[in-house]
């Protein structure tokens, strides 16, 4: 049996389902494939903090773009999806780490983020949990968390309300030169393939430059007010930057349930799924050491997920060699946020429409040729 | 530890036997141990700590599992 549409997305996770989501309101008929449920790998295990990040220039325009996309999509989200603007407060453990407070803040006042310095006192008044004393903290409180896999759902029931269809349970084997196979038989021809697969990008496209990075979530019982706003240390940068050793750094956010999320760790390399008690005890340790009664807390469960990581940490988004296949892919540790932004981009890729923010950084071409082509 | 005293279940003293489970102070409270996020008071399902419906705040610790801990003399206990 061979359909036809307009454009194939392969991947039902948080970038395919906002792709899609971004064609179908273009008005290409679009059709959906995943194999096993939306939102399910990659998009599940991560924590859905919605945060603008300033690693590159590049990182900033996309996570600063997909931000404001987020918020302006944040009326029609459904209460599941459970958006709270709750803010990231970035803890500066010394004045080494206050420094950076202050570079942020003046960063982003020039490009038109609104953020705060809190001093040592301001800071233990908005998070008296918190270890003290600490230096200071900025706050961005335009930030925000939702819940990741119910916004992956919101966001492929849009696309199918508007003429999407969405193929679940069958495994796409190739996907090539304007066709794409499934492992029942079933051929799609079309125009536009978009490879949204994530940590999974590797099983059809093997030289792609995606590896898996490793990363430690637990959660904890409802204790509401325990902390008001995602917490992040400072020392985060120096640990997510790191691209070779394992490293753990204080991340923490509150859940509208009243629930913690507890984080987090970084890991290349590790490809057993299973928790690695040795990573998550020191992840732990590291976030009692900022929220000395965390201790106290019980928790309900600990997992693991893959992040898709590129050389440079920034997503490839855009076209390859072949001029049927496109990428939507590689967004590590960011793929809730840009996944709006990285939809918005694509579809302009694809209907020659000029872009809000420039493409070339994202562009599969940075890579090599021969790396991408399937 | 005496044979009796008291113990405060959501402000009210209650007078309790040694021995007896901080679920069953609550219960001769005549309160519930929490609220379901749906709203619903809860109190003890299976009584031997598989179930978590008797949850109650316990000298200040949330999400104790009140059906596993016994009463001493002067505890405060809270529905939660």
């Amino acid at each position: 049996m061979t359909i036809r549409c307009d454009a194939v997305v392969i991947g039902g996770g948080i970038v395919g389902a906002a792709c899609a989501y971004e064609l179908s309101r273009k008005g290409l008929q679009v059709v959906i494939v995943e194999r096993e449920i939306i939102g399910g790998g990659t998009t599940a295990a991560g924590m859905g903090h919605i945060v603008v990040m300033d690693d590159s220039p590049a990182q900033l325009a996309l996570t600063q773009y997909s931000q404001s996309l987020w918020n302006a999509l944040s009326p029609s989200l459904p209460p599941p999806v459970e958006y709270d603007r709750c803010g990231t407060l970035w803890v500066a453990a010394d004045e080494e780490e206050m420094a950076e407070v202050w570079r942020k803040h003046k960063l982003y006042k020039a490009i038109g983020v609104q953020s705060d310095v809190l001093d040592s006192a301001s800071l233990a008044e908005a998070e008296p949990n918190l270890r003290r004393p600490m230096a200071g903290a900025l706050l961005v409180s335009t930030d925000a968390v939702l819940y990741p896999p119910l916004a992956a759902a919101y966001l492929i029931e849009e696309a199918q309300r508007s003429g999407a269809a969405l193929i679940q349970g069958k495994c796409v084997v190739a996907a090539k030169q304007g066709t794409v196979n499934m492992d029942d038989g079933t051929q799609i021809s079309t125009p536009y393939i978009v490879h949204a697969t994530g940590a999974a990008a590797v099983e059809l496209l093997p030289n792609i430059p995606i590896r898996k990075r490793k990363g430690h979530l637990v959660i904890t019982d409802r204790y509401p007010g325990f902390v008001r706003h995602q917490l992040v240390e400072l020392g985060y940068l120096k640990s997510a930057h790191s691209v070779s050793t394992d490293s753990v750094a204080f991340n923490v956010q509150p859940r509208r349930t009243g629930q913690l999320l507890i984080g987090s760790s970084r890991q290349y390399g590790a490809e057993d799924p299973g928790v690695d008690h040795a990573i998550l005890e020191s992840m732990l340790k590291r976030a009692c050491a900022y929220l000395p009664a965390l201790g106290a807390l019980s928790t309900i469960r600990a997992w693991t997920g893959f992040r898709a990581a590129t050389p440079d940490k920034l997503p490839l988004i855009g076209p390859t060699e072949d001029p049927t296949v496109f990428l939507a892919a590689g967004h590590e540790g960011l793929g809730i946020t840009t996944s709006l932004g990285t939809a918005r981009l694509l579809a302009d890729t694809l209907l020659k429409q000029p872009p809000a923010i420039p493409v070339e950084p994202y562009l599969p071409a940075r890579f090599s040729v021969e790396a991408i082509h399937a | 530890m005496p044979d009796q005293f008291t113990v405060r279940v959501n402000d009210v003293a209650v007078a309790v036997d040694r021995n007896t489970s901080i679920a069953a102070a609550v219960m001769i409270a005549g309160s519930h141990c929490r609220i379901s996020v749906s709203g619903e008071p809860r109190a003890p399902f299976c009584g031997m700590g598989i179930c978590f419906e008797c949850r109650a705040i316990v000298n200040g610790n949330m999400h104790s599992r009140t059906c596993q801990m016994l009463c001493t003399p002067g505890m405060e206990i809270q529905s939660q």
